[in-house]
């Protein structure tokens, strides 16, 4: 690259992402969630929250609390869109870019809001999963 | 409605500066180092120049060097000054709340074998005098201090400072970053003391890509750039006329109706910051009163991300800035909210206001209308509560 551009000059949002930042569709919580997970930090100023509602292994309901940037509030909404009335199996095969291509594309820097969303995904189904198994085994021992 | 709340970044040009600079593009575009008279008529607008910023801080016009930025003023300053100077020492002090501009230029200087203190400053943002005082050593050249901060707007000690630094038995330049300042508090370089003056015409409803620094005559700087000389051997390159013009009238405006000017922003200044003081968990950084900015108010709404907080004000027709607003792509908080010790997961959501004189009171009404809204909007989508915070 003769000239080096800044990523400060790279920051520039597209209007999908916008409109979903302006009109997020599944902020808030679910009463009675089957798992919750929370992932990121405020101190690193990003943070998710994400309510599951799953019945018979299928993703009834998603809503997410969202501490961060227009493009954290986006990818999170986008996720929940992504995954809503999907199997758990189907939402593990989620990948990253599906998140940032559901925007229109995210600029470099703010990839990590797509991959925070991601990994509170992970982690909600992880729980689940874990649930599950320890159910699945309380239910012979009891 | 709209609101330009971000004059701290940089200014809407004055329709005066405008119509000031036109006839140096078309008319009097002459080149100020030739003998015919449209070069003469260049040169004398650089001469006229000189001696109207000269005027607004007491110095003498063959004093003011122009530039392309306070940027560029600042690099000339310090690396001039202590390339200057370094047969006699390599010490330099500054604060840990400077402009990056000031801080980047440091950092280089250390690679090259300078020894740089960074000042820390108390809650406020305030430079303690006896601190640097402790400092300093027979190998400190060179102090350099903003008179204003840009974030959070505290107008520090520098009579203070460049009364010790005249004290000392050696001569120590002090170098004041006057870009967020200039037009915003009185400043006279014979009262301060202040060897070196850095000033940004964008700031004060001039044009961009002009800045200017004084220096005190008798001060040796080193040029930091080399090519073609035209008028000033510090900053090569033919002259930006039309923008030296602007800087002028800019300042001349803005000098013309001081008091006025300044008086309106402290009102607004006032209610903006009381306004935000009835949003609950809500923080002012920086000082009250006499000790800010006229043009400052930076607040941290606790529980909720700045952007965000920027991005919904924008879509109510409002700019403002993050609390970071040099920092915009690292992700980091505020070096200087870091400084007067706001914790990392507050200073993520502070907003910094700064007005000009063309700022309304029915704007700041509008503001305070929409502020406390958007406050609640974010806050009610956040996992983190403000009042663990």
């Amino acid at each position: 690259m003769p000239v080096e551009y800044t990523e400060r000059g790279m920051l520039k949002y597209t209007k999908k992402l916008i409109e979903r930042f302006k009109n997020p569709k599944n902020v808030g919580e679910i009463e009675n969630p089957t798992v919750v997970a929370t992932e990121g930090d405020p101190t690193c100023g990003d943070m998710f929250k994400m309510f599951l509602k799953i019945e018979n292994g299928r993703i009834e309901d998603v809503k997410f609390l969202s501490f961060g940037c227009a493009a954290n509030i986006a990818t999170g909404d986008m996720t929940a869109d992504l995954i809503k009335g999907k199997t758990v199996e189907e939402a593990g095969k989620l990948q990253i870019k599906e998140i940032a291509d559901g925007l229109g594309g995210l600029p470099a820097i703010k990839m990590h809001c797509a991959t925070l969303a991601y990994r509170t995904l992970k982690k909600a189904l992880t729980k689940y999963k874990q649930k599950q198994a320890g159910g699945a085994q309380a239910r012979p021992k009891g | 409605m709209r609101a330009y709340l971000d004059n701290g970044a940089t200014t809407p040009v004055a329709k005066e500066v405008v119509e000031t600079m036109l006839p140096y593009f078309t008319e009097r575009f002459g080149h100020p180092t030739f003998l015919y008279s449209l070069g003469q008529e260049a040169a004398d607008a650089v001469d006229q120049s000189q001696k109207t910023i000269a005027r607004t801080i007491n110095a003498k016009s063959g004093e003011i060097l122009f530039t392309s930025s306070a940027t560029e003023a600042n690099d000339i300053a310090l690396r001039g000054v202590v390339y200057a100077n370094r047969k006699r020492g390599n010490h330099i002090i500054t604060t840990k709340i400077e402009n990056p501009s000031i801080l980047r230029t440091c950092e280089r200087l250390e690679g090259e074998g300078f020894k740089i203190d960074y000042l820390p400053v108390d809650g406020e943002g305030f430079v303690d005098v006896s601190k640097l005082k402790e400092k300093l050593n027979d190998k400190t050249i060179l102090v350099s201090v903003a008179n204003v901060n840009d974030e959070i707007g505290t107008i520090e000690p520098v009579e203070e400072i460049g009364k010790l630094l005249r004290d000392q038995k050696e001569k120590i330049y002090f170098h004041v970053n006057a870009a967020a300042g200039y037009a915003r508090v009185p400043f006279d370089v014979e009262q301060i003391g202040a060897d070196l003056v850095s000033l940004s015409a964008h700031k004060i409803h001039g044009p961009k890509g002009v800045g200017a620094l004084y220096i005190r005559e008798g001060t040796p700087v080193e040029p930091v750039s080399y090519g073609y000389i035209s008028l000033f051997k510090l900053k090569p390159g033919t002259e930006n006329i039309p923008g030296i013009v602007g800087l002028a009238k800019a300042a001349e405006l803005a000098f013309d109706g001081f008091e006025r000017h300044t008086n309106h922003m402290k009102k607004l200044r006032d209610k903006l910051i009381s306004g935000f003081e009835r949003v609950p968990y809500s923080v002012i950084n920086g000082p009250r009163g006499d000790k800010r900015s006229p043009a400052n108010a930076s607040c941290s709404f606790k529980g909720l991300e700045g952007e965000s907080m920027l991005m919904h004000l924008d879509l109510n027709g409002i700019s403002v800035a993050t609390g970071s607003a040099c920092s915009t792509t690292k992700l980091e908080p505020s070096h200087v909210l870091t400084a007067i010790g706001v914790k990392p997961e507050v200073a993520h959501g502070t907003i910094r206001f700064t007005l000009s004189r063309y700022n309304t009171e029915e704007e700041i009404d509008y503001t305070l209308e929409v502020v406390p809204r958007v406050v609640e909007q974010l806050r009610k989508i956040s996992p983190v509560k403000p009042e663990e915070l």
